[in-house]
């Protein structure tokens, strides 16, 4: 083990961690809101919106992310004058976009999912007193569905967002050089696989980390009534 | 443009089947590995020991919070150094070359078996501790309380985790077509780079994986109900 070069190898992969964090962003932001989107296409009345909700969840879930980046960096690429013709080129050209696409559109299945979850758990007696108070649908929606559903959903959603982080190392494989290709192209050049893999995981272990308690104390924020009560000094003295 | 996916030498129809079969096969005995390696991780969760406690939580720990493909890139370029130094201690000096699929099958095995390891702690964890002292008062040796009052109930409780940590392991088998092994990732691959057509090859791949795993979701069905014959539900 060389202490020396793993010093010397933390900031060359450290330089990655802003593109990694940049995908997770991007790719969450995106995707939450296409989870929402889905989440409530797949709850629906309208058949042919929670097939389709349904139908999508599947797909994506059921193959592996890599294909789905190969999918939307080359599948997509051999339609070029299609994609011109649309004016979507420039976007489907950039590395980039492709690993944002390919990450937002992945994290929308699994997140709709979570988020259909948390919808379901909301008491239908809130949805109720909502609707008898006057709110339209949009607003029992964004007022009481969506906050009581986030709450829920908020643990799983975490370990979503884990899986984000550790999901962006695949844009490596369509050279972006986040930490993951830089870690791979500092192997194949000194062969210190041992320590250039415990100075890049240690990176990923605390941005980990850090996430999970951003979530439990995002967690512990948004269920003060769950809180023990301090105890009211005159029940205290009762005998 | 379907005359690309043809069997026999015209098409790369039986290419991609080939990869779809060696998929399976890095993907069962990641697995089964795995399970073999989160029985012990488990254990080792669960035991007096606080050395075992911390091997163990620092591997659940590293293995499910590093991106896969950097373990995958460990093992592809550390396995044969380190294989070499552990034999250089016993004497042996040769050169120690391992095949990418046997790097594969490990890399992805370490992966699985710390979902594994966290799936099967929680199983064991739900049955009631008065069932294996009633055992043990019986007179069953620790083996037969293992085997007779735990195992059946583990696999119960544990199947449906199980059934989760499968279908990222078969997910995960396609990383390993960067070290290079010619599974059904990389058998698409290779026909897209050879025919400038990846749009059918990558499309044809992923159905293929989509049967295997709705085929795996299925079969876990089934083995829940075998498992859970005798029990009312809730």
């Amino acid at each position: 083990m060389d202490l020396e070069l793993m010093v010397r190898s933390a900031p060359a992969i450290a330089a990655g961690l802003p593109m990694t964090l940049g995908l997770v962003v991007l790719s969450l932001l995106i995707g939450f809101v296409l989870a929402v989107v889905i989440a409530q296409m797949r709850l629906s009345r309208y058949p042919v919106l929670s097939r389709f909700a349904a139908g999508y969840v599947f797909v994506i879930r059921g193959g592996p992310l890599l294909l789905q980046f190969y999918f939307i960096y080359y599948g997509l690429s051999q339609f070029r004058p299609f994609w011109e013709g649309i004016g979507a080129w420039p976007v489907l050209r950039e590395a980039f976009w492709c690993a944002v696409i390919a990450l937002a559109l992945n994290t929308a299945a699994y997140t709709s999912e979570i988020i259909r979850g948390g919808i379901l758990s909301v008491p239908h007696g809130s949805v109720e007193a909502a609707r008898a108070c006057g709110m339209s649908r949009l607003l029992v929606f964004r007022r009481i569905v969506l906050p009581i559903a986030f709450r829920q959903a908020l643990p799983a959603y975490g370990n979503e967002v884990i899986l984000m982080v550790k999901a962006t190392s695949l844009a490596s494989i369509i050279t972006i050089m986040e930490m993951t290709g830089i870690a791979k192209k500092l192997i194949s050049q000194t062969f210190a696989v041992y320590e250039v893999f415990i100075v890049a995981g240690a990176i990923y272990l605390l941005i980990n980390f850090l996430l999970t308690r951003v979530v439990k104390y995002a967690e512990w924020r948004l269920t003060p009534y769950l809180r023990e009560r301090p105890a009211p000094a005159s029940t205290a003295a009762a005998p | 443009m379907l005359e690309l996916l043809a069997l026999g030498d015209t098409g790369w129809g039986d290419e991609l089947l080939r990869g779809a079969g060696m998929t399976v096969i890095v993907a069962v005995l990641s697995f089964v590995t795995g399970v073999a390696i989160g029985m012990t991780g488990a254990g080792a969760k669960l035991s007096g020991s606080l050395l075992l406690r911390a091997v163990a939580e620092i591997y659940t720990t590293v293995a499910r919070g590093v991106p896969e493909l950097l373990i995958i890139y460990l093992f592809a370029f550390g396995l044969n150094p380190i294989a070499q130094n552990i034999a250089a201690l016993v004497g042996y000096t040769e050169r120690i070359d391992f095949d990418p699929f046997t790097i594969g099958v490990v890399a992805v095995a370490t992966i699985s078996g710390a979902y594994s390891t966290e799936v099967l702690r929680g199983a064991i964890l739900t049955i009631p501790r008065g069932q294996i002292e009633a055992a043990r008062a019986v007179g069953m040796h620790r083996w037969l309380v293992f085997r007779r009052i735990m195992l059946p109930q583990v696999m119960r409780f544990a199947l449906p985790g199980l059934g989760n940590v499968w279908q990222l392991t078969l997910k995960d088998t396609a990383l390993v077509s960067v070290i290079p092994l010619t599974e059904l990732m990389r058998a698409a691959f290779r026909a897209s780079g050879s025919t400038r057509e990846p749009f059918i090859f990558l499309l044809a791949a992923y159905a293929l994986y989509l049967v295997m795993t709705s085929f795996s979701t299925v079969a876990f069905e089934r083995a829940e109900r075998h498992f859970g014959r005798g029990v009312r539900r809730a």
